[in-house]
This record gives C-alpha cells, structure tokens and sequence, in this order.
C-alpha cells in the first residue's frame, strides 16, 4: 500500500512537472531532481578532492620550504573552497542539536519543578503561555540583535549566524519538553509518591528516585516533538541568519534563480523531510528504550 | 497501655455539604504480636483507617498512637502492602526491593543489605525472577514482591490492605496460606493484617 501511495504521488508529480511553466523554465520532474541530487554528490566528492590535494600541495611546499630555509616561519593556509551540499548538511545538524541541548539543558529541569511545585507553576504558567505561540521569524531578530552586543570575543570560536540559528532554535523547541515534563511530573501516580513518603526518602532521592523515572516517558515524548519543531524552525533560521546550512542552501538557490535551481531546492526539500523522518526515528527509539511501558509508544 | 491505639478517630473527606464522613468514633487497642483482620463492605473505610495508620493521612479528630507516641507522618515502622502493590515498575524485583532496604538501613555495610535484600528474595521464592520488571509478572508475584519489600524494612506493623483482593479465588487461597507462613517464619511478632473475605 505505501508503495501504490508513492508511485501515485510520483505520477501526479510528473504531470505537474510537465504542465507547469515557471519563470526560469519547466518545474523539474522526478528525474531532474534525482539527477540534481547526484550532481549535488558528485560536486561534494570533488570539491572534498580538490581539498584533500591542495593540503597535500601545501605540506610538499612546506617541506621544501623548511628544507631551504630552515627556522624559517611557515604560514598554514586553509583550504578556501565553498561548502558543498553535504558540508551544509552536517551543519544544519550540528545547529539543530545544538539549539536542541540547549533546550533541554533548561526545558527538562524547569518543567520537573513546575511539576513538583503549584507555586512554581503558577509563576512560570505565564510565561509559558505568552511566549510558546511566538513565531520562530519573531524571534529571530531578537535573538540576533541580542548576539552582536554580547557576542564578541577577539577569535570567535563559533560564526554568529550559528549562535543565532541555534539560539533560534532553542527558544522555540523549549516549550514541547517543558509542558511535557511538568505534565509527566505533576500526574506521577500517588502509589509511588506514598512509597517514597513511607521510605522516607529526601528530595533529591525523591526526584532522581521516584519523580524522574516516571516521567521520563513523557519527557522523552516532549524532547522528541522538541527536536521536531526544532528541525522546522531550523531551516526558516538559517534562511534568515544566513547559518551556512540547509536553509541558506534553499534561500541562495532561490536568489541564484537558474535552470536548476527548482530541482536543487527540491533535494533540499526531500533531504530535510528524511532528515527530519530519522531524528523522530532515533527519538523513537530512545523513547522506548526508557520506558517502562514500551508498547504503548508509535 | 497497648501498642497500637487509635482513640476517637474521625476522618472524613470534601466540605460544607459535599462532606461525607468516612469514619467517626473508632477506638482500637492493638496488642504486640496480634493479628487482626479488619472486615467490611467496600467504601466502608478500610483504606482510610490503613492510611491512617500507616500515617499517609491525619485524622480530623482523635489520635493515632504507636507506643503512646503521636503518629505523624508515614515511617518505615510502619510498612504498608498497597491494595495495588504499588511497586515502581521502572525497577526489577531486586531492585523494588533493594531501594528500601538502602534507604531504611543506609547505615549497614553494602553486602550486608544484599545479603538481605536475596533473603527476603529467596522468602516468598522469587529468586528466579528477581531481575524481572513487576509488568512481566502474574498478579501474584506482584503480591509477593510488594509483600517481600515491607517485609525487608524490618516493620513493627505490617499493614495489608486488601493484597488479595485483585486475584483469583486459586491464588488468594495459596497465597493467604502464604503470607501466614512468612508471618510465622520471619520472626516478626507484631501484624494486624487486614484483608476482605469474598
């Protein structure tokens, strides 16, 4: 069934390909985007070529130089080609985990005191509710302006763009774990609360104990829709932030506005769907491995 | 004077004209070493009365005492066998039971609570699932566990509260028998065990 499903939306896409006319020529079909897609790889292999020769031209010409003038001061130069489709890949990921860690560093312990504590809760309910329905593009902004004053050392250890994105990220992929957490955490069942009053266990065992263990579910549920939304917000941040990865793929390709340009687009499009499919997967599969009840989760 | 006492004890939930009174006026005298079944219909009070002792809840009026001593809050003096087990499903049997003997004798040496913890293990014949999770377990295992478990904590009350209640007639018969043999077996003396016939 799922196989007549794609061959159905293939079809429909040819035909769409072959009746739509753009500005800059036909929508690409099926087979331009794959044919695209292999360009894409073979511009990353050569591209990965061209750099692994220029170190190896750079360190012959350092030998030679240190041979004729011995003490002399060498300058290493890096290697100045343009990131390539994978490269770009590997950065919106490493953005996204960023921005997600972040989110969970803070989203995780905050929500088990909102569930442990109706006076907390009731101090940080507001907050929540203003500031979870914020656009991602609302905040971007914001985020960058706050970046440039407070973000400059002399050698930056990471591009601005990439602290914003991730930043970005953080601040709208917060709110899923948070809510799920203290969710998890306020309806804990009473049976286990009485064991621990019986025990006489303190806080902190209650919590790491007790608390954290049933709800960890939950939580996994909420880090799981976290990276989700995270992943979204994550290409509309790099389009704007100009973070050198998927999303500025599709906003310069957009710019560039060639014959293939759509086609182009349109493996980005598909590479951030099945990206996006596999963190919920690895999710997924986390979830099940910390939960007591296993085959509840899909 | 008795061991355990409760004297004019009132409890009843909810307020104003949604207040239903639970129990009113109960007076009991425990001796050491009795064992005592508290027999009723269900919504009766049973339960409360065994949070009551155990020290879940407060009473609106009265007095709970243990040794001419208020009762305040729950103590592992005081083990309770939860109508639903209540073990932590997240833990092997091992390790349900192994949480609170560390916790109610943190002041032993390590292998000596182990030791422990596989005595009372091996007591109600466990030992060959002791690393399964409570959810992989019929609902008489789960009985013997949680059984086993306020067994360990060395109680001077050990509180049942209706543990046969959700099995079958079979197994409640053999493990009624049972929790009579660990009672006479474990030199524990004192025990009011409650559990409803039917």
């Amino acid at each position: 069934m799922p196989l007549i499903s794609v061959l159905i939306f293939i079809g429909a896409w040819s035909w769409v390909a072959a009746n739509v006319k753009v500005s800059f020529g036909a929508v690409p079909g099926p087979t331009a985007v794959w044919v695209e897609a292999k360009n894409l790889w073979a511009n990353h292999a050569a591209e990965r070529l061209n750099e692994s020769e220029f170190y190896k031209r750079q360190a012959e010409r350092k030998k030679e130089f240190l041979a004729q003038n011995s003490g002399g001061e060498w300058k290493q130069r890096n290697y100045a080609g343009s990131p390539t489709y994978i490269d770009q890949i590997f950065t919106s990921l490493k953005t996204v985990f960023t921005g997600f860690i972040i989110a969970a560093l803070v989203a995780v312990p905050l929500g088990i005191l909102c569930g442990l504590s109706k006076v907390f809760n009731t101090a940080i309910n507001p907050f929540i509710q203003i500031f979870k329905p914020v656009s991602p593009l609302a905040w971007l902004p914001i985020v960058m302006i706050m970046v440039s004053a407070l973000y400059n050392p002399k050698e930056p250890m990471f591009e601005k763009s990439f602290i914003t994105s991730a930043f970005t990220v953080a601040l709208c992929s917060l709110w899923p774990a948070l809510i799920n957490t203290s969710l998890g955490v306020a309806t804990i069942d009473n049976d286990y609360l009485n064991v621990a009053r019986v025990l006489k266990l303190g806080w902190w065992k209650k919590v790491t104990r007790i608390v954290i263990p049933s709800a960890l579910p939950l939580i996994f549920t909420g880090l799981r829709l976290s990276l989700g939304v995270g992943w979204m917000v994550l290409i509309a941040a790099e389009m704007l932030a100009q973070n050198p990865g998927l999303g500025k793929f599709v906003w310069d390709m957009f710019q560039n506005g060639s014959s293939q340009t759509l086609a182009q687009i349109m493996v980005a499009v598909f590479t951030i769907r099945f990206i996006g499919f596999f963190l919920d997967r690895i999710m997924m599969v986390l979830q099940r491995a910390v939960s007591f009840d296993a085959a509840t989760i899909r | 004077m008795a061991f355990l006492e409760l004297k004019n004890v009132s409890k009843g939930y909810g307020s104003g004209a949604q207040r239903a009174e639970v129990l009113r006026d109960i007076n009991l005298s425990i001796a050491e070493g009795e064992f005592v079944a508290i027999i009723g219909y269900s919504g009766a009070g049973k339960t409360t009365l065994m949070s009551l002792i155990a020290g879940l809840q407060r009473p609106d009026e009265g007095s709970v005492t243990l040794r001419g001593e208020a009762v305040k809050e729950p103590s592992p003096d005081r083990a309770i066998v939860f109508q639903n087990y209540s073990l932590l499903p997240w833990l092997s049997v091992h390790d349900n039971i192994a949480l609170a003997v560390d916790e109610v004798f943190s002041s032993w040496p390590a292998d000596e609570r182990r030791a422990h913890v596989e005595k009372y293990i091996a007591m109600v014949n466990l030992t060959p699932v002791r690393d399964k999770k409570p959810g992989e377990l019929s609902g008489g295992m789960r009985q013997r566990v949680s059984v086993a478990r306020a067994l360990a904590m060395d109680p001077k009350i050990l509180l049942l509260d209706e543990p046969l209640s959700a099995l079958d007639a079979l197994t409640r018969a053999v493990l009624q028998d049972e929790i009579a043999r660990i009672w006479s077996e474990s030199k524990k003396n004192r025990r009011p065990h409650h559990q409803q016939r039917g």
